[in-house]
């Protein structure tokens, strides 16, 4: 099955992560694509050619060209997230290849959080597992919608179309309720690279793209650039940094989130709330009327104000939310388990305060998705919380926008970040 | 370039892309961090990244010192690019020199002609814990290594400078948080995405100045462990090497005695851009003997306290 939305202006860089559990072919597809693209140099494709004589598995072990760690080449998993970059003449990929076990999971998040798209690999012999399941769920938490699911390892099971079709089923039902926007399932072999970037005659009832062509036609930029497009006014700019100007004069830099910013804008400083206008806006290639969302840039003001890092700047007519008390998903990392009253502390933006987690009302079982009520999280459980603030925030509900709507937490002694936090419950988490 | 019409949510190139981030992550690590210092090493990477803090912080001065690891084994054309540039940007210049930690005796003297670039990590680490540095910029990209591939932007090092691949933060977002505790000090990488193609077309677009040898020139070299090495008062004829005259430029600078050139008739940046395009071998590769020695001898050097 194929709804992939196909866009001739299609953005030229596209970041997506690598999704599946262990030993379904994750790293093998990706090492697949990098040489079949010809990403890799000579001497690359030498190295790993020599690593797998070495460890005796084969003559070309593909797993290897992300696998780099001298621990994950002898256990052959993946602990951490690689990150691969290739180019064809069409556009530009940031790879995320993310771990597979439940113990890495936070490496996981930590490559979905800024993907427009998620690789999920299968393994068609077996069908869904669970820890495939647990990553869908965590990157759909994760805003992630577009989906391109590989049924891998066909050729072991001989091309039969009722495990591609098995494939098709078991996510199809899970699209729905994950809000999954666009799906392509593709029937693959990383190992003989079947369909990844040459079309194979193996599977004669498929007919949809290539992986490589189903990457190369999705739409980019969603992790950071689509959300808020929907409401002009919806500016967003988190303060950074005050820049002092020659002749006095202050102008406020950060990174333009939400709607693009404009001279002449009526903007709110937040949380104080206090009004004014941009007189000029200036991006690193100099002074401009208008600059889009992702752009560093630095403002001034019409009006002389108090405005400090941790402040946000915000288009007068949609403003965020200003709050000490929040609502949120987690996704907890911490090795002990969360329980009410403890306290962090909280990165929200360019702003860093304490934090106590008031209550915890719900967690999610990801192999049904079904909620059930808790006063605590155990490692890697994702769950409902109330969050308290010393100083306020201010949000937006994550599903309006990725940067304002997020948070971590953080272990006050250790230093360590321990939670991903969500603000505003999705509707996977408000189902009973 | 940045022009109203790149305003749509639709397209923004991606060299723009990449410059907004990379000084995103450097104001944020300025803002977070006490004490940060940026290496700075004189090569195409480190010069992209000194041209991005300018950028992060202007009209005003670097809010924080620039740092070089001196091997001592220098090309002398780099050393006169650096003192240069340090000049005419007026910003503060420490020199870390692993020739002292020698003479200091808190490393073994590898003889004359013996390789300094492991020793870096001692001297880059005495002068963190000497300026009480709590966050260490440099210009390391993902692309180069398989090690450094695993990486995060903000990458932590425990009291002893280690990393541990094993024991990364989760990093999410843009969420860069530099928390550290005394003596603990983080290294970060605002080039993490970029690729050595992405350095050079934004070399050419900003009209960043390199050091010379970086561009097709005459030298006297030697072949040695499949590396074109410079003849310099470090690098000895040893039995059967003969010297010959080649064409050739550097794609990475480091030490002397271990940063190879390749055969090059690149002259200007637009040529290297097309070398780069189609070159068949990584710049490491090409040109560094210091990763040849094992499997994961960038997650080694790593784990000590390396770049």
């Amino acid at each position: 099955m194929t709804t992939t939305t196909t866009n001739d202006d299609v953005m030229d860089l596209l970041r997506f992560a690598t999704i599946g559990s262990v030993d379904d072919g994750k790293s093998t597809l990706i090492g697949r694509l990098l040489v079949d693209t010809r990403q890799l140099f000579d001497d690359q494709i030498d190295a790993v050619a020599q690593a797998s004589k070495d460890r005796g598995v084969g003559d070309l072990d593909l797993s290897f060209v992300t696998d780099g760690l001298r621990a994950e080449r002898e256990q052959g998993i993946t602990i951490d997230v690689a990150y691969r970059y290739a180019a064809t003449p069409k556009r530009k990929f940031v790879i995320a290849d993310c771990p597979g076990h439940v113990q890495y999971t936070a490496n996981m998040a930590t490559g979905a959080s800024t993907a427009d798209l998620a690789l999920v690999v299968v393994d068609a012999t077996t069908g869904l597992k669970e820890q495939t399941r647990r990553h869908l769920c965590i990157a759909s938490l994760l805003g992630v919608r577009q989906l391109i699911v590989c049924a891998n390892k066909m050729d072991e099971g001989n091309w039969r179309f009722p495990l591609y079709e098995r494939v098709v089923a078991q996510m199809s039902a899970l699209a729905k309720t994950l809000e999954i926007e666009s799906l392509t399932v593709i029937p693959i072999s990383a190992l003989n690279g079947d369909n990844v970037v040459d079309r194979s005659n193996a599977a004669p009832y498929y007919e949809g793209p290539t992986v490589l062509e189903a990457l190369e036609s999705a739409p980019a930029g969603g992790w950071a650039g689509v959300h808020g497009v929907e409401t002009d006014e919806a500016t967003r700019l988190p303060v950074q940094w005050i820049l002092r100007q020659p002749g006095g004069g202050r102008t406020y830099a950060g990174m333009v989130d939400g709607a693009p910013i404009r001279v002449g804008e009526q903007v709110t400083v937040l949380p104080a709330g206090l009004t004014s206008t941009v007189t000029e806006v200036r991006t690193p290639s100099g002074p401009t009327d208008v600059a889009a969302v992702g752009l560093s840039v630095s403002v001034a003001l019409a009006d002389d104000l108090d405005v400090s890092r941790g402040d946000m700047i915000v288009g007068s007519a949609n403003q965020p939310t200003v709050t000490n008390e929040i609502e949120a998903t987690i996704c907890w990392f911490g090795t002990g388990s969360l329980t009410p009253g403890s306290r962090f502390r909280v990165k929200h933006t360019t702003r860093t305060t304490p934090g106590i987690v008031d209550t915890i009302s719900a967690k999610l079982d990801v192999n049904d998705l079904s909620l059930s009520g808790t006063s605590e999280l155990v490692s890697n459980e994702i769950g409902v919380v109330r969050l308290k603030t010393a100083d306020p925030l201010v949000v937006d509900s994550y599903g309006v926008n990725r940067i304002t709507g997020s948070f971590v937490l953080v272990d006050e002694v250790t230093n360590i970040t321990v939670a991903a936090g969500m603000v505003g419950i999705p509707t996977l988490l408000h189902q009973g | 370039m940045t022009t109203t019409d790149t305003a749509s949510n639709e397209r923004i190139d991606h060299l723009d892309l990449l410059e907004s981030h990379a000084i995103f992550i450097i104001r944020e690590v300025a803002a977070e961090c006490e004490r940060p210092v940026l290496l700075f090493s004189g090569g195409k990477d480190s010069a992209v990244l000194l041209h991005l803090a300018i950028k992060a912080f202007a009209p005003g001065k670097l809010p924080f010192p620039i740092m070089h690891v001196d091997t001592g084994h220098n090309f002398p054309e780099v050393i006169d690019y650096r003192d240069r540039l340090v000049e005419r940007l007026g910003e503060r210049l420490i020199v870390a020199s692993v020739q002292e930690s020698i003479d200091k005796g808190r490393v073994a003297d590898p003889g004359p002609f013996g390789m300094r670039n492991r020793l870096q990590t001692t001297a880059l680490l005495d002068a963190i814990n000497e300026h009480k540095f709590d966050a260490a910029f440099g210009g390391a990209r993902r692309d180069e290594d398989k090690a450094r591939a695993k990486e995060r932007v903000l990458s932590f090092r425990d009291a002893f400078g280690q990393w541990d691949p094993r024991k990364q933060r989760p990093e999410l977002w843009q969420l860069y948080q530099g928390k550290v505790a005394p003596g603990e000090h983080l290294r970060g990488f605002p080039l993490s995405d970029w690729t050595e193609l992405d350095i050079w077309q934004y070399i050419a677009r900003e009209d960043i100045e390199l050091p010379t040898i970086y561009f097709s020139h005459q030298r006297e070299i030697i072949q040695r462990d499949g590396m074109l090495l410079a003849v310099s008062e470090w690098v000895q004829l040893r039995e059967g090497e003969v010297v010959e005259t080649r064409t050739v430029r550097f794609r990475t600078v480091g030490d002397a005695t271990c940063t190879g050139s390749v055969e090059s008739h690149a002259s200007t940046i637009e040529d290297i851009i097309t070398e780069t395009a189609t070159s068949t071998v990584s710049e490491r590769g090409a040109t560094r003997a210091d990763d040849k020695f094992s499997e994961t001898a960038m997650e080694d050097r790593k784990r000590e306290g390396y770049f």
